[in-house]
Order: C-alpha cells, then structure tokens, then sequence
C-alpha cells in the first residue's frame, strides 16, 4: 500500500516541482530522493504483513511477492535515474513532467504487483500504458517520435479493449472480478470463460510484446527517446510481466484449464524466441537490437508464466532484475554515444576502456553467461519450464535461441574490443562512470550470489 | 584448502595484472605459475597421504542447493598438474617476446589457467558449469584480439560452437537435478542412479553435445583446425594442451558415471564417431601445408582415439586415455612450441617455405624429432604406454573397431614424418638458413617436455597408481 501512495503522491510532487524549481540538475535530485523514499517506504510495509498477505478492500493484496517486486522497479528504476537521469534534459523542456509520468508509472507496477481484482488489473495496465505514450512523443520535434507515439497509442487502446472484451466474458462466466475467487480451475472448463482468458492473454502479450503482437515494439522503442526506451523496454516490461504472471497463475492455474492456455502460450512463447532472435539478428542499428532482444528477453520470461510453480515465480523476479539492470546499463551507454549503428561502437575499448568494459558485463548478462545474474535469471526460469514437464521441446528451442542471441550480442562487443574507430561520445563524468561501475557490479554480485535476492521470496 | 588455493592463485594474479604495466604484468605471471605449480605438487603429495584432506566444500546458493565444492582425485590432480606445468613452461617460453597490451593478455592467460583448474576441480554440477563458461570466455578475447587476419569470424564460430554445447549440458543439468532425491547438484546425488534407462538414453546427447564441441569429435569439429590456425600460439597452446582435455575429462566425471545406462547404449555410436574423427583428421593432416593446421589435425585424431577409448569404457582403456591426457598435452604443448619458435624466427608456417633447419639449429631439430616421435607414439616415449592401453582396451570391447582405429597409427607416422622432413631435412632456401638456433629459456622449456616424455614413457607407474583411484570409480558404477 505503501509503494502505491508513495509513487503517486511523488509523481504529484514532480508536477509541481517544475513550477517552482527551475535548476534541472536540482529536479533530478528532488526525483531521486522521492524514489529513495518510496523505496523505504516500501520496505517498510514488510514488517507489518509478517506473514501471509494483507487485502485492502478486496482490490489489492500485498504480500511478500509484491513488495519484493516493488523494490526489485524502484532499484531499477533508482539506478536509471542514476545513470540516465541528466540525459532528460535533451529531450525537451519539461523534466519534471518526465519524472512525473515515470512516478506515475510506478504506481501502474505496483498496482499490477498487488491488484485481486480484475478491475485493478485493467487500471493497473492502463496507468502504465497511458504516461508511457505521452513519453514515447516527448519528442515534440521529432517525426519518429511523434509516430511512435501514435502508433504505440493506437495499438496500445485496441490491445485494452481486447482486454476489457476478456474481462467481460471472465465476469460473465463467473459473476465475480475477484481473482482469487473465481474458481475457474476447478470442474468443467467453461467455454466463455476460457475465451476470456484466451483475449486476455492476447491483450497481455501485446504489452509485454511478444509474438505475434510485436510488430509495434521496434518502431516505438526506435522512434521513442532513447533514454525513454530504456525504461519502457525494461522496468515497464517487467511490471507487464508481473500482472500476466499474477492474473495466470492465480487465477487461471488448475485442473483441465491450465492445459488449454498453457499451449497456447507455449506457442506464443515458442514464436516469440524465434523471431525476436532471428529478427534481432540482422539489424544494423544498436537500438533496434535492443528492441528486438527485449522482445527475445520477453519469450524466456514467458516460459515462467507457463510454468506453473515456485520457481517461476522467483525466475521472474531474477529475471526482471537482471535483465532490467542489464538493459539500462546499455542504454545508458548508448545514450552516450553519437552513432547509434553498430559501427559507432568501434572502438571504444581503446577510448573509453571503462565503458567497453562495463557494456560488456551488461551484454553477458543479457546473453546468459555465468556469473552475471542473467545466467541465474535464465537459470531460474528454464528450470521452472522443465520441472513443469511436457515443456522439453520449448527448453531446447529457448536455449537454442540463447545460442543465437550471442551472435548479436556479441556483435556489440567485437565492435568495441577489436575493431578500430572512433567513436564520438558526449561527455562523460566521473559520476557517470561510478554509477556504471556500480550497476556492473550488481550484475556480477546477483551473478555470484543470487541468494541475496532469493532470500526475501 | 588447497584446492581452493589452486583456483584463488591464477584468478588473483590474473584481476592484479590487468592493472600492470610494462614487464610486470609476464613476471607477475610467471610468480603466479610458478606458485600455482608449487601449490599442485603440495596438493600431490597431501593427496597421496590423506585424500580426503584435499576436497573443501563451503555453502554457495542454499535456496537451489548448490554448493561451493571442490576436491582433487587421481585424474583431477593430474589435469591440474597438467595445466600448472604448461602455464608455466608457456609463460617461460614466450618470456621474452613483447605482447601488445601485455597487461591484458597475461591477465586473460591466467583468468583462462584459474577457469580450467575450476573446471577440473569442481564437485558440483552447477559450480562445474559456471567454470566450463568460465575457461571460455578469456580464451574468446585471446584468440580475438592477438589473434591472426580471420581471427574475429573463427573465434566468434568457435564461441558460438561451445556456447550452443554448453546450453545443451545445462538443459540436462536441470533435468537431472530435479530428478535428485535431495535437490542438490552435487557429486554424490548425481551419480545416485535414479534416473531411468529410457531418460538417460536422451540425456545422455545433451551432455554429448556440450563435450564432443569441446574436444573435439566428428562432425563437430570444424571449428577446431580454424581457431588453432588463428590464434596466437600461446592460446593455441592451451587449448590444444589442455582446454580440449575439459571435453575428456567432462566425459570421465559427469557423462559415464552420472548417465552410465545412457553411455552403455550409446558407446557403440560414440565410437565410431570417435573413429570416423581418427580416420578423417588424419587423412586431411597429410594433405595440410600449413604448420598450424597439420598439428590441429593431428590433435583432432588423438582425441578421436582417447574419446573411443573412453566410450569402451573398461579399466585398461580408461587407464590408457587418463595417462594419455597428461602425456598428450605435454607433447602437442612441446610441438607447439616448436611452430611458435619456428614461426617467431621466419615469420612463415607453409611447410613448403621451411627445410633444411637442422643444418642451422641443429638443437631445435633434435627437440622436434623426440617430440614427433613421442606424437607417433613410439615405445620408450610417453606417448606410447597410453596408446597400448587404448587400444588394447578398445580392442577388448570390439576387435573391428580397434583395427579401424589402429589405422590412426600408421597415418600419425606418415604425416608427422613427413613434417618433420620438411621442417628440417631437405633443401634450406634463403629463409631457412637464417633460423637460430634455440635461445636458453627455450632449451629449457624443451628440456623438461623431454626429460618427461622419456621418464614417463620408461617409467610410467607413478602416472598409473595416480590415476588408479579414478578408474576403479568409473568402472565401479557398473
């Protein structure tokens, strides 16, 4: 409850804090300490629901899951304020806006940490979506921008209403929005229900972009903002995650049904590795790769929504961290450089060694490479998908397809380490490269020690 | 704690160097090679009195049961022993040349030493993946960034190549450990035995995979002769000495005794691959010009026959191939240092360019005979008392197969003579005759590759009551 309050009355701050500070460097400061705040805030609450879970109202219930993963979004969250914080400023005028809509779509992932009810699911969904359009075109100057934004509105409310359409037929079935009461696994599958969750799984794999619903995803996180991106593709990503997760396994999970939608998803899931690989594969900008190794990333996060167990659970959660901190550590590199294509990355091994350096962690994480938390991360989740049984085939084909993400990945890393240029790169302070260091070594500790993180579930 | 020591050596050195400059990062190297080698002839010796004093486990992942444990047997002592001897006799031998970005390379060089001691080490599943990674990833920038003109697109193929394999492993790592009673991935729960004969049998190519890349067998082996022709000689030195003894060595401590139904049905298609690997790289190793190549080849065919002989799995084949992991590495270790002198002096490594060099190093001609001939397997050598055992164990589990792979003799004499009358007998021309002869680092170097490719091959009952302890464990799961 604490996260919700806190990351809504932040963003109401930074709406105000534009009229009244006018010194950006100070906006940044004002919205790193709101986060810190709500950080502890959060924490905080997990003292007071000892054990078990606490319901408010029938809406939201908070429990141990949804705290961790609150602090698991502000952490990420912290550290790209961090690193991509000043990069705000070339965006536009109004920062404190920015800041705002990114308070505001905290407060969407809380919610989808948290909802019991379908209701709170669908506004869940819809505060994130909402900020994240206006941020996509925040870009006012910029053609691509605008039509990111446009594109990923258009797209965006279609996907809603599939989703309104699926939680229709859900009430319809059962009479009831509260998820932990619908009962749906439990005799005959019934018909309009199972259509129900068939719509809202569409709805659901269009926000966290998997295939076949991706088709939107490379324009947007190309034509968006690069700093922008960096947030929707991850933290935001990881926030859908939670909800398709949540809305799946507690309230889909059981008897004959879980089989229905757990081959649908498997195919999705299967589709969106391949294509998200493959596609990936042959882009020539940086920033696209990125979008399409986020849609990649998205299918082995799918494979613990399908695996209907404790270690999905917590896969998904190591799986948000890591690749969440990864993605930004990235993009925050990226940011910096002039040239987006994979050209612009000659080099800079023998420029700026730190950042080579650093970027190369952060890809070995997102290729799965032991002792950063991505190998963990994927750990988790394949394991979850085998222990489910019957999922052999999909485990082959997501390794196989970790396989191939190498190749790109790595394409980034011979760029930088053996070939030679110049790469232009904006200014580079000392803070930034801490905060680099930092982040690099969050990926390599949960690489190490992934049980720090695993603790708490 | 010594065992642990063996890893914190290489790895501490290793981070310390890359913060190096000028001769500091190779003498830090060569301290840190010599102490490793020190550390591993304690460990010898603490082994042989109280075994168990070597193994050291601590908590590392409580919540997935995974655990930090390491311990040395017969065929883990020895490929440590391995690996710290050729460390050291690499960093001897390449003292004095000048790497680019020295700091680097040294530091990369023991990141690789302390990954495949971790490798042979380990005594659990996961602690044992995480270094099999590991070993590979600085080998990746050796051979990238020293390496020669193709060397971006090979090492890429050759990374790919083992990720891809090792991806495999993990799947059936997974599988395994949850099919452990006590969800655990250590030694003893996954050479339980509770797994099925039908589960193990498709298992069992999930690990095949992971180390038939690394050795490498037929037809996973293109990218082997490619990387060895690329890479800088000191890398190639590792990965022919001792990074291709991961694939043997991962077979003999987690294939046969964690999946021994699953290899039982198996063996016959595993070792005609092996065979079809010896026939074939031997074969394409008497039509190679390139130095380099000619000796991946001959790798190639080799490995084919260890790995037969491993898949024949019974004590005298097992005894010869453990035996046969020490004594290659040392010998394929001295070839290569031959090409890396030869290659240094004249720049050239086509057969065609080179002839005559005994007239002009008269001293590096004799090094190469012995070693050649310790390749070929000639008795009194090393090389010799591991192939009779091979192949008389390969000949206990089927005569067909044996005689197949006893072609791999003849055909190793053919091209490795013929090497060696084209590198140094025949017609010198302009180039050749410039060569020096050996300088006193590497008379050295070469010196103790002889010393123990003769002791060994005259006396080769130390090597075999070490490695006694690991067959009688392989074989005793059947």
């Amino acid at each position: 409850m604490n996260a919700l309050i806190f990351t809504a009355l932040s963003g109401v701050v930074m709406m105000f804090a534009g009229l009244f500070v006018r010194n950006k460097q100070h906006i940044k400061f004002i919205a790193i300490a709101a986060l810190l705040i709500t950080f502890g805030a959060n924490l905080a609450e997990l003292s007071t629901i000892a054990a078990g879970s606490r319901t408010v109202y029938g809406m939201i219930t908070i429990s141990n899951f949804s705290i961790l993963f609150n602090a698991v979004a502000f952490g990420a969250t912290l550290l790209y304020f961090m690193l991509s914080g000043s990069a705000f400023e070339k965006v536009g005028e109004h920062v404190s806006d920015y800041f705002a809509l990114i308070f505001f779509i905290l407060s969407g992932i809380t919610l989808a940490a948290s909802f019991s009810s379908l209701l709170m699911l669908f506004l869940a969904i819809e505060i994130m979506s909402i900020p994240q359009y206006i941020l996509a075109g925040s870009n006012k100057k910029n053609p691509k921008s605008n039509e990111a934004s446009l594109k990923y509105f258009l797209m965006g409310s279609f996907s809603t209403g599939i989703l309104l359409m699926g939680i229709t037929l859900i009430y319809g079935a059962t009479g009831t929005f509260n998820i932990s009461e619908l009962g749906l696994g439990e005799g005959e599958v019934s018909p309009l229900a199972l259509c129900g969750i068939i719509l809202l799984a569409f709805a659901l794999s269009f926000k966290v972009s998997a295939a076949p619903f991706h088709f939107w995803t490379p324009d947007v996180y190309d034509g968006s903002p690069s700093v922008f991106t960096s947030f929707m593709a991850t933290v935001v990503k990881a926030g859908g995650f939670i909800a398709f997760i949540r809305i799946f396994h507690i309230a889909f999970a059981g008897g004959a049904l879980s089989a229905h939608w757990q081959l649908l998803l498997s195919i999705i899931t299967a589709v969106t590795l391949i294509i998200g690989n493959f596609t990936a594969v042959f882009q020539q900008s940086v920033k696209r790769m990125l979008a399409y190794s986020s849609i990649a990333q998205a299918g082995f996060m799918l494979l613990s929504v399908i695996a209907l167990n404790d270690m999905a659970t917590k896969g998904i959660i190591l799986y948000a961290a890591a690749y969440s901190v990864a993605t930004i550590g990235v993009f925050a590199v990226l940011i910096k450089l002039k040239d987006y294509t994979f050209d612009g990355f000659n080099g800079l091994a023998r420029t700026q060694p730190l950042l080579a350096v650093t970027t190369t962690i952060f890809l070995f994480s997102l290729a799965g490479i032991p002792l950063t938390a991505g190998f963990f991360a994927k750990y988790f989740v394949l394991t979850a998908a085998v222990q489910q049984g019957n999922l052999l085939w999909l485990v082959i084909v997501a390794v196989l397809c970790a396989a191939i993400s190498v190749y790109y990945y790595f394409r980034v890393i011979i760029a930088m380490f053996f070939k030679q240029g110049e790469p232009q790169t904006s200014e580079i302070t000392g803070g930034f490269k801490f905060m680099l260091v930092l982040t690099a070594a969050i990926v390599i500790i949960l690489g190490v020690f992934p049980g720090l993180l695993l603790q708490f579930i | 704690m010594l065992t642990v020591l063996l890893i914190l050596i290489p790895l501490v050195a290793g981070l310390v160097t890359f913060g190096l400059k000028g001769s500091g990062p190779k003498t830090l190297a060569l301290i840190a090679s010599v102490a490793s080698l020190a550390v591993t002839v304690g460990a010898l010796f603490q082994y042989r009195t109280a075994p168990e004093s070597v193994q050291f486990s601590a908590s590392w992942i409580p919540q997935l049961g995974a655990r930090f444990s390491v311990g040395l047997d017969g065929m883990g002592m020895m490929l440590c022993l391995l690996t710290a001897i050729s460390f050291l006799l690499i960093f001897v031998v390449i003292y004095g040349r000048n790497y680019e970005r020295s700091n680097s390379f040294y530091g990369l060089m023991l990141l690789s030493q302390a990954g495949l001691t971790g490798v042979f080490t380990a005594y659990d599943a996961m602690l044992f993946y995480v270094f099999w990674e590991l070993a590979l990833i600085p080998v990746y920038f050796l051979c990238s960034l020293w390496g020669g003109e193709k060397r971006i697109p090979v090492t890429f193929k050759f990374f790919v190549y083992t990720f891809t394999g090792s991806l495999l492993m993990l799947v059936g790592i997974i599988y395994i450990y949850l099919q452990s009673p006590d969800k655990s991935f250590s030694y003893a729960s996954f050479t339980a035995g509770n797994i099925d004969a039908h589960t193990q049998s498709w298992l069992f190519w999930l690990f095949f995979a992971a180390f038939a890349i690394k050795m490498p067998i037929f037809p996973f082996h293109t990218w082997q002769p490619d990387t060895y022709e690329q890479s800088p000689t000191p890398v190639t030195m590792v990965l022919s000495g001792i990074m291709v003894k991961m694939g043997l060595f991962g077979v003999m401590r987690w294939l046969l005794p964690v999946l021994p139904k699953g290899a039982d049905m198996w063996s016959d298609a595993a070792i005609v691959l092996s065979i079809i690997g010896i026939v074939y790289a031997s074969c394409i190793a008497i039509v190679q010009s390139d130095f380099k190549r000619l000796i991946a080849y001959s790798s190639i065919a080799h490995i084919g026959l260890m790995s037969a002989a491993i898949f024949a799995n019974n004590e005298q084949s097992l005894q010869g191939v453990l035996i046969q992991l020490f004594n290659h590495g040392i010998n394929i270790i001295g070839l290569w240092i031959i090409v890396e002198i030869i290659q240094d002096r004249l720049k050239v490594k086509n057969l065609n360019d080179l002839g005559g060099i005994a007239q002009y190093a008269p001293r590096m001609a004799i090094f190469l005979v012995i070693i050649s001939l310790a390749n070929i397997g000639l008795p009194l050598t090393n090389g010799f008392i591991g192939e009779f055992l091979m192949f008389s164990g390969l000949f206990q589990f089927n005569p067909w197969f044996m005689a197949v792979a006893g072609l791999g003799i003849i055909l190793a004499a053919v091209y490795t003579l013929n090497m060696v009358q084209k590198v140094i007998f025949g017609q010198s021309n302009q180039l050749t005759e410039t060569t020096t002869d050996l300088k006193g680092n590497e008379v050295l170097v070469l010196s103790v590759i002889v010393v123990l490719i003769i002791a060994l091959g005259v006396y080769p009952k130390p090597m075999l009551d070490l490695v006694s302890s690991t067959t009688e464990l392989v074989n005793k799961v059947y």
